[in-house]
């Protein structure tokens, strides 16, 4: 188990190097002059050489790079633009809101896939089993950004139940929570149903219907707890997804999450911060994949084996 | 797969959008951009079917020439990433060693941004058109054909059938073209249905941020950004534009399933 994690804490390194690579490279995509784009043509010439000067594009790219690169791994990320403040510090007030409507959603999206999947594959082939895949396929092609405005119409508008944007506790959780976790649940019920159809038709499981045992013991105690394993992998990587879903779900309920700020940094060209949202967004995702296999090899010790 | 009906449900709603796209011009009752301030934000009626946006515009006809958008985006998207994919996929495949050692780690970088994350900083940078959403939907597009393909050379190019093409003589591009490809064609197919619903969403998430097509160029995705401004007294803005994004989507899952099953590929 000790090699494994190594192995694959070994392996993350080239990933974020890249990934640190590909968001130091984002600025100099910009076509033309990235000061001219920041401040406009029109900005004064000073102004210009100031911005020049703290972004250190004046300096050759390789040095560009490697001061960088060494900032990123102090956690300097430099300054925002617009906010004239650490990026870092910007950041790190953000992202807790973030991780808490991600963890919001995904709670959500179990709460619902779990018993419409299992249900499912109980009773494949059923008037439910079809219903609940049809509209699991719904959930899926439904775009959260028209989602998120019709909950807002229903629920805000018209019934009034929940406040329209902004963080004003947990009433406020739930909307976006919903927006986010819908696709999500939908393609975890369809999982959690294949899973479990696999898992069902296996020898043990007759075993222990032969043994006599009732069919709720059957699926929760011996079905459900294997059906389970490849669930995580996909509830790991959705939670990853989940934190790119968020970024247009905070930018329709105000959410003050990190999603908004990179959408923010976006519309006032505050590329230093930019990089910053991206590169957090990408190391988290590249973070939440290790733990997920880690956590994988835990529960089914056959992974570390291959 | 004709016997799967949501699987041809899916297909007649392609060939909708394909036909309504195509014949746009013929089929739209108005111009997608005339404007007209005094019928600005009216609900649906009679003469305008989904009603008007702010500027007066037909909300139908704006509907319609989207179409175009979505189906360019995806095609284009799909069609340039499953090109690159495959010819990647195949020199990595066929090449162990440094080489497939080399495009995997690639590979592993552009899958460390999640979603369209990648795509959104591409935009933010490039700035907000439609060649540069083509151009960073590609970027990321072509990671899932490349490993697929390459998952698939590595474990047909044992079998018995191209040994023997190897052992006449033929040589590596004949070998891939001939006889890999044909026998590999299947999971490609399905992923690149569910690929092309993927990409429209994409496309219009983009021009919903305000970093995809721009006014007054009527895409989806722009029009709900739009709509979102009047969601208190003109709610047919959002419901009518994300109803249409819906359904297309929802075409292309049911094909996608559909192909799935008849073609016998294994979901990944």
């Amino acid at each position: 188990m000790k090699d494994f994690i190594i192995k694959r804490m070994l392996l993350l390194f080239p990933v974020v190097f890249g990934v640190l690579t590909f968001v130091f490279l984002l600025i100099h995509l910009i076509p033309g002059d990235p000061v001219d784009l920041m401040l406009g043509e029109n900005a004064r010439a000073i102004d210009k050489e100031k911005l020049r000067e703290s972004l250190r594009l004046d300096e050759p790219l390789a040095v560009q790079y490697m001061l960088f690169i060494k900032g990123a791994i102090k956690g300097d990320l430099g300054e925002s633009l617009y906010n004239k403040k650490p990026v870092i510090h910007l950041i790190l007030k953000r992202y807790p809101e973030t991780i808490k409507l991600t963890i919001a959603a995904m709670v959500l999206a179990l709460l619902i896939s779990l018993p419409i999947g299992i249900y499912s594959a109980v009773k494949q082939y059923s008037f439910m089993d079809n219903c609940s895949m049809f509209f699991a396929l719904l959930g899926v092609s439904m775009p959260n950004f028209w989602l998120g405005p019709l909950l807002m119409i229903l629920f805000c508008v018209n019934l009034g139940w929940f406040p329209i944007s902004g963080d004003e506790g947990l009433r406020s959780i739930v909307l976006p929570a919903i927006t986010l976790g819908t696709a999500m649940s939908a393609i975890l019920s369809r999982m959690v149903r294949s899973s479990m159809l696999e898992v069902i038709n296996e020898e043990y499981i007759v075993t222990a219907r032969a043994k006599g045992l009732s069919e709720l013991r059957v699926i929760f105690r011996h079905a459900l707890k294997n059906a389970l394993v490849p669930v995580i992998t996909v509830v790991g990587l959705q939670f990853g997804a989940l934190l790119a879903g968020a970024i247009i779900t905070e930018t329709i309920f105000s959410w003050p999450g990190i999603g908004r700020l990179l959408i923010q940094a976006i519309n006032t060209r505050d590329y230093p911060l930019v990089q910053g949202c991206v590169l957090a967004i990408s190391i988290s995702y590249v973070l939440i994949n290790l733990i997920t296999d880690i956590a994988y090899s835990y529960i089914d010790p056959r992974i570390k084996l291959r | 797969m004709f016997q799967n009906r949501l699987a041809v449900f899916g297909a007649c709603i392609i060939g909708t959008l394909i036909f309504v796209a195509i014949f746009a011009s013929y089929i739209a009752p108005f111009d997608p951009c005339e404007q007209s301030l005094e019928g600005g934000l009216t609900p649906p009626s009679k003469q305008h079917l989904l009603g008007q946006d702010g500027l007066g515009r037909d909300n139908l006809s704006r509907i319609i020439y989207g179409s175009r958008i979505s189906i360019f985006v995806g095609i284009s998207v799909i069609g340039i990433s499953l090109l690159l994919g495959t010819l990647i996929g195949c020199i990595a495949g066929y090449n162990p060693g440094w080489i497939d050692e080399l495009f995997m780690r690639i590979v592993d970088i552009l899958l460390a941004f999640p979603g369209i994350l990648l795509a959104i900083a591409m935009t933010a940078v490039l700035g907000p058109s439609l060649n540069n959403i083509v151009l960073a939907l590609c970027i990321t597009g072509w990671v899932g054909y490349a490993r697929i393909v390459r998952g698939q050379i590595l474990t047909v190019k044992e079998r018995e059938y191209v040994v023997a093409a190897r052992a006449l003589g033929a040589n590596p591009v004949r070998i891939i073209t001939h006889h890999i490809l044909p026998n590999i064609l299947s999971p490609l197919i399905v992923e690149a249905t569910f690929g092309i619903a993927s990409v429209i969403l994409a496309e219009a998430s983009l021009s919903f941020l305000g970093l995809g097509t721009q006014p007054p160029t009527p895409s989806w995705g722009s029009m709900l950004n739009e709509g979102r401004q009047f969601l208190l007294v003109a709610p047919h803005m959002t419901t009518f534009p994300g109803l249409a994004i819906m359904i297309v989507v929802l075409g292309f899952n049911f094909l996608g399933d559909g192909l799935r099953d008849s073609l016998d590929v294994r979901k990944d």
